[in-house]
């Protein structure tokens, strides 16, 4: 039998049709929603006259425009609220599981599906939201979709997909002291550049991933797209089972067994192809923090921002006009540059791990007083569990306010906005203009480079304090 | 449900020589809002295209006199970032039917085909000449031939061909449904479920 990759394997396993000269049409597993991708997707269906195909395989939570105070109230924002009271009309006629903002499982859709159990390996999953490739981290085939793709779903079960190429990005080695998995990321979408893995799905793979946490994994997994990859995952080992098993939805029992057969078949076979493969060493990494307006444009924390020559002749107007609107010039350092803000949450790096090493660091210090910092979690979950840990009462004895979940100050969909000119170090993952607010100017960095600045009130390399 | 048919176009062009033009500038996460897919026009570009009272920045391309048309013209990786495809609906609202860019992001280019607003992707080379081109002369006009997959600047510039999946083409060319097609084959995607159970 041919050898195959784990992309391979899911994929095709998941296919119903194959349209001659055409896309697939791709069987879908798990499909989650979330308030502003749904709506007119749910218009086309009632335009048609057709329900959901299968209800079941459809999970919603509001997350995108939720305020990140006072959840108990209803929403302030007269768009957001019809948005979100949408959401809930939209399930409750057509049963689809809906979490809800003051229900126990709220939050970021990319935190609720894996500490729910609902995401697992060998899952073809898909949401309308281009993060969703975080769910990859399970070895799952998770991307994000068009809101007529989303229609899609809930019409047949199924989207029209053209298979991606083949990528293996692999990192081998030890990480250096105060490097994290955000860094890894960043460091990977510097090297081969914001659309460097266009058209591929990528596997990540090496000692480098194989010794990363569950979650520390979905980091990486959920900022492919910001490479221009369709999605990214890492083949699943004794490291997700152990993360899967007791959660609440879970196989159990002897399902749990026959799943786990299933997902120990799954890893790519030791001789299988890929059509693109990149090899980086996890010592060359140092903390990494973003100087412009795309995550290609990052740096290891004690470099500088390019200088004009080191930029194609072609890219040199964008590079000007991104700069400009940063603030920045060409060969500047970045540590010690000014901050007014720092971001901790989202789907990216709003999960029970990074809060704990924000307040790890942060016990016995103090917030720097120049600074606004909004702690946000990812989930009702991960607020519990804060609040239960004492990582709460560590924040607030040095000075900082834990809010309630949701995307928040990622995209600044809910009042959670950064001010015009005004710089953020922001554990999120997209610095484009205008991403945490108009005007505002993002840096992207990991939860450790934002304690450190949290506390010095400037970019700050976290390895100063270690 | 039938679309609208797409087969060939000729008109003047829009250009943004700017790289890597990320869904968030195309339409910012603010005006995401609406529960219809109409209107996002109004807020197209709408960072770039408008200071912070609300007044047109004469700067930006969509506020010149100099151009106009129905093809937008730009830099490479156009579409980066989300997957909202409220980018698409944008773009068509205000009333581009074609983007020519060297390359496009995935996500973006399957919700361009989706919404009927065609994504023509061209050579470095052919995308330099035509900004080039249309830096000296902006009333120079482009025509998109979906059958025969060919780009041309008019009337004897160069010109090009453009891939496109056939099975999209032939939706575009027809005026197919991809929804109309999944609900067509139900009877299998329920045999699949019966196979594949673990």
């Amino acid at each position: 039998m041919d050898s195959k990759t784990i992309f391979d394997k899911i994929w095709d396993r998941h296919i119903v049709v194959n349209i001659p000269e055409g896309p697939s049409a791709l069987y879908i597993d798990r499909h989650f929603i979330h308030e502003v991708t749904s709506p007119q997707a749910f218009g086309g269906l009632k335009e048609r006259g057709i329900s959901v195909f299968r209800p079941e395989k459809t999970v919603a939570t509001p997350d995108h425009n939720v305020p990140t105070i006072n959840q108990h109230l209803t929403i302030h924002e007269e768009l957001s609220r019809v948005q979100v009271d949408k959401l809930t009309e939209n399930c409750r006629d057509h049963n689809i599981t809906l979490y809800g903002l003051n229900n126990p499982f709220n939050g970021i859709v990319h935190v609720i599906g894996p500490e729910l159990g609902i995401t697992q390996p060998g899952m073809t999953i898909v949401c309308g939201d281009s993060h969703t490739s975080t769910h990859g981290a399970f070895g799952s085939v998770a991307f994000g979709i068009g809101t007529s793709e989303v229609e899609m779903v809930l019409a047949s079960q199924c989207v029209l997909q053209s298979k991606p190429k083949k990528m293996r990005i692999n990192i081998d080695g030890d990480l250096q002291r105060g490097v994290a998995s955000k860094d890894i990321i960043l460091y990977i979408i510097s090297q081969i550049s914001t659309g460097g893995a266009t058209g591929y799905f990528v596997e990540y793979a090496g000692s480098a991933i194989r010794s990363l946490s569950m979650e520390s994994r979905m980091t990486i997994c959920n900022m492919s797209i910001e490479m221009g990859a369709r999605g990214g995952l890492i083949a699943p080992d004794e490291v997700t089972f152990e993360y899967i098993k007791g959660r609440e939805f879970a196989p159990k029992g002897e399902q749990w067994d026959q799943k786990l057969e299933f997902w120990k078949s799954l890893p790519s076979d030791p001789d299988a192809a890929f059509d693109k493969e990149l090899f980086f060493r996890a010592g060359d990494i140092e903390p990494m923090i973003t100087y412009g307006t795309n995550p290609g444009m990052g740096t290891g924390i004690s470099g500088k921002i390019p200088s004009l020559q080191e930029i194609d002749n072609a890219s040199r107007n964008s590079f000007n006009k991104s700069l400009e609107y940063m603030g920045f010039s060409p060969g500047e350092a970045m540590e010690g540059k000014k901050v007014d803000y720092v971001f901790v949450g989202s789907c990216t790096n709003g999960r029970i791990e990074d809060l704990r090493i924000f307040a790890s660091f942060v016990k016995g210090k103090r917030k720097a007083d120049n600074l606004t910092v909004w702690i946000v979690p990812g989930s009702r979950q991960v607020e519990r569990q804060a609040e239960k840990e004492g990582i709460r009462k560590i924040l607030e004895e040095a000075g900082f306010e834990m809010r309630q979940p949701g995307c928040s100050a990622c995209l600044a969909m809910n009042e959670d906005k950064i001010p015009e000119g005004k710089y953020a170090v922001s554990t999120s993952n997209r610095n484009f203009e205008g991403r945490q607010g108009p005007g505002a100017r993002t840096m992207l960095a990991s939860p450790l480079t934002a304690a450190a600045t949290a506390i010095t009130g400037r970019v700050t390399d976290p390895r100063t304090f270690l | 449900m039938p679309i609208e048919k797409f087969t060939t176009l000729i008109s003047e062009c829009v250009p943004l020589p700017i790289e890597n033009v990320d869904t968030d500038q195309i339409i910012p996460a603010r005006f995401l809002k609406a529960t219809t897919r109409e209107g996002f026009g109004e807020n197209l570009f709408r960072d770039w295209r408008y200071d912070k009272t609300g007044k047109p920045k004469e700067d930006f391309v969509l506020n010149s006199d100099r151009y106009s048309g129905e093809i937008l013209v730009a830099g490479k990786n156009f579409g980066s970032g989300s997957s909202r495809e409220h980018a698409a609906w944008a773009l068509k609202d205000y009333g581009f039917k074609i983007v020519a860019s060297s390359y496009f992001a995935d996500i973006f280019k399957s919700n361009s085909l989706n919404t009927g607003l065609l994504p023509v992707q061209v050579s470095e080379s052919f995308l330099a000449r035509l900004f080039e081109l249309l830096d000296t002369d902006p009333s120079i006009k482009v025509k998109v031939d979906l059958e025969n997959q060919l780009i041309s600047i008019l009337p004897d510039g160069p010109q090009e061909n453009f891939e496109i999946n056939t099975y999209k083409k032939n939706c575009l060319l027809n005026g197919y449904d991809d929804i109309d097609y999944l609900l067509s084959i139900k009877a299998k995607i329920s045999d699949w479920e019966k196979r594949m159970v673990i």
